[in-house]
């Protein structure tokens, strides 16, 4: 190899690289998810299930006080509807997690892992990657809940965006955190039993926290200690045009701290590195 | 391996022979930086030594047979060489580049066909050549025009819409080095690339290797269990239970040896009652 050629090798990457990158990623996951129509349809149809028949029942035995952001008596459905929507990303945070898992036993993922470009970039645009696939399934949301008289102010829809693309993040790193940690894809039904249903059962998407202070003190405050019930909040409060400051800061610091964590258990002379090589390989 | 891919083998396709990349000129001197340098590489999973001491080089436009039984710490040797581990002992350079300080500049200049299969199998074949494309950077337009090139060098140009799923096992492996090119490196690294293929569909692989070697000036390291597939003109190294038993030119490691052919020589520096189980 030339000396030449060597030095052009030694050039950084252009930012139009590291955004063709991005594209290239986002593009793969939402061919993925296209591709995968069931799951579009699953991840639509779970929270329309809570707000079509579990929030019809429970309107008349949970009476909702007036609670910021709201500003009058609201129904059961209106109130749930942000929780449903983290539930959306929740779940989408997890099943990205369980397509990691995959791609690693399959293999697929070693074509990420050794692209030249950083892999905290790596990682970071596929974590950007799996927020967008949720975003699609929350406004896809968003608009039938409409026809359910879930209306929120209209420019709403646009203060929320931020905020779900920040919890977005937070859940995905964290999906991306324990992915790191499950060795076989079979291992994956104790996430949806030690993450998923904790997480949205323990937070302030079914009941307001203060009703929940009101049955059990202990979890009203394993409630406040649950980075879901921030994302929730967060969300409700964007959804009406409001910034709830203290969600915001949790929800950032959870989210920096959930992708941290995942880079270093990605990093190959760490999280990777204390596994063997795949079933066959030596 | 079905009548098409017969009929539409590598050394047929007909640009494959004369197509060297336009801004790459190949280079021959065998002096320079050498493409892979492994020095005193060691591995362990736990208390398991992996590699121990592991240390060869690959030349620029050469071809190297990295001949071990399954276990030898083949793989695991190029997840280390990928960074898909962390070297825990020793070093490991391409074109100079130390893999630990300068990952970038060393993962730019290889291209990498792994053991397993990693292509998505519901995308497309042109759509997976993108993804790999995006992934180094390359721009849509120039990563289209390049997939174009590549497929048609290996005779799956009217494959390009096709789901990779479609594909058979040869086409899928031949579609992964297209890919593993796709970005013009000077190193190839193939893990095990011709497991489970028929005997046709190996050696027309190994003929395309080849001919990237000849025509391009391309490095590869080649990593197999089978004897008939190293040529007496490659470079050998032979791992074993972690550890390099030989290394050099065929000839040479034969004379070393004092073996007649490449099973006799792993037989006598292995121990191996029999040297490969699938030769």
């Amino acid at each position: 190899m030339s000396s030449a050629t060597l030095e052009q090798s030694r050039r950084g990457f252009s930012l139009a690289e590291y955004i063709t990158c991005l594209n290239g990623i986002v593009w793969r996951e939402a061919l993925r998810f296209l591709h995968q129509r069931e799951r579009f349809v699953s991840a639509l149809v779970r929270p329309l299930v809570w707000l079509f028949i579990f929030a019809a029942g429970f309107r008349q035995v949970l009476g909702i006080s007036i609670i910021p952001p709201y500003e009058t008596y609201i129904l059961y459905e209106v109130y749930i509807a942000p929780g449903l929507m983290a539930m959306i990303q929740l779940f989408n945070g997890m099943q990205s997690s369980l397509s990691m898992v995959y791609d690693r036993e399959m293999g697929n993922m070693r074509t990420l892992l050794v692209s030249p470009l950083p892999r905290w970039y790596l990682l970071f645009c596929k974590l950007l990657a799996g927020t967008a696939v949720s975003l699609l399934q929350v406004y896809a949301f968003l608009l039938i809940a409409w026809f359910w008289d879930i209306t929120p102010p209209p420019i709403g829809y646009l203060t929320v965006l931020p905020a779900l693309i920040l919890c977005g993040l937070m859940l995905g790193s964290l999906g991306m955190l324990i992915s790191s940690g499950i060795k076989q894809l079979e291992n994956f039904a104790g996430v949806m039993n030690f993450v998923i249903f904790p997480m949205f059962f323990a937070s302030s998407a079914l009941y307001p926290l203060w009703r929940v202070r009101e049955g059990s003190p202990m979890l009203y405050y394993v409630c406040q200690f649950n980075p879901f019930t921030h994302a929730v909040e967060l969300i409700r409060f964007a959804l009406y045009g409001q910034v709830n400051w203290i969600s915001l800061a949790v929800v950032g610091g959870c989210t920096a701290a959930f992708m941290i964590g995942a880079i270093f258990a990605y990093d190959p002379s760490r999280g990777l590195a204390r596994r063997g090589p795949a079933g066959g390989e030596t | 391996m079905g009548r098409d891919d017969i009929a539409m083998t590598l050394s047929d396709a007909p640009s494959a022979a004369a197509a060297p990349l336009p801004d790459k000129p190949v280079e021959r001197d065998t002096a320079a930086i050498p493409a892979l340098s492994i020095s005193a590489v060691s591995h362990s999973y736990g208390t398991r030594r992996a590699l121990i001491d592991v240390d060869f080089t690959v030349a620029p436009a050469s071809f190297t047979a990295l001949l071990g039984l399954n276990g030898a710490g083949k793989s695991t040797l190029f997840s280390l060489v990928t960074r898909l581990f962390g070297i825990q002992a020793g070093g490991i350079r391409i074109f100079g580049h130390d893999i630990r300080q300068t990952p970038s500049e060393a993962l730019r200049l290889m291209g990498v066909v792994f053991q397993p299969r990693t292509l998505d199998l519901d995308l497309s074949v042109m759509q997976n050549l993108l993804y790999h494309a995006a992934l180094h950077g390359i721009s849509r337009r120039e990563a289209r025009s390049r997939g174009d090139e590549v497929l048609s060098r290996i005779g799956l140009a009217d494959r390009a819409g096709s789901k990779v799923r479609d594909l058979s096992g040869g086409q899928m492996r031949r579609l992964e080095i297209a890919r593993a090119l796709l970005h013009r490196p000077r190193l190839l690294l193939l893990d095990e690339a011709t497991v489970g293929l028929d005997v046709k569909a190996r050696a027309d692989i190994l003929h395309h290797v080849r001919h990237l070697v000849a025509e391009q000036g391309i490095g590869v390291l080649w990593a197999t269990h089978l004897f008939d597939e190293i040529t007496p003109s490659d470079n050998l190294v032979i791992l074993h239970q972690g550890r390099v038993l030989a290394s050099g030119e065929v000839t040479q490691v034969l004379e070393n040896s004092g073996a007649r052919d490449v099973n006799s020589a792993f037989t006598r520096l292995t121990g191996a009652r029999s040297g490969s189980p699938e030769s």
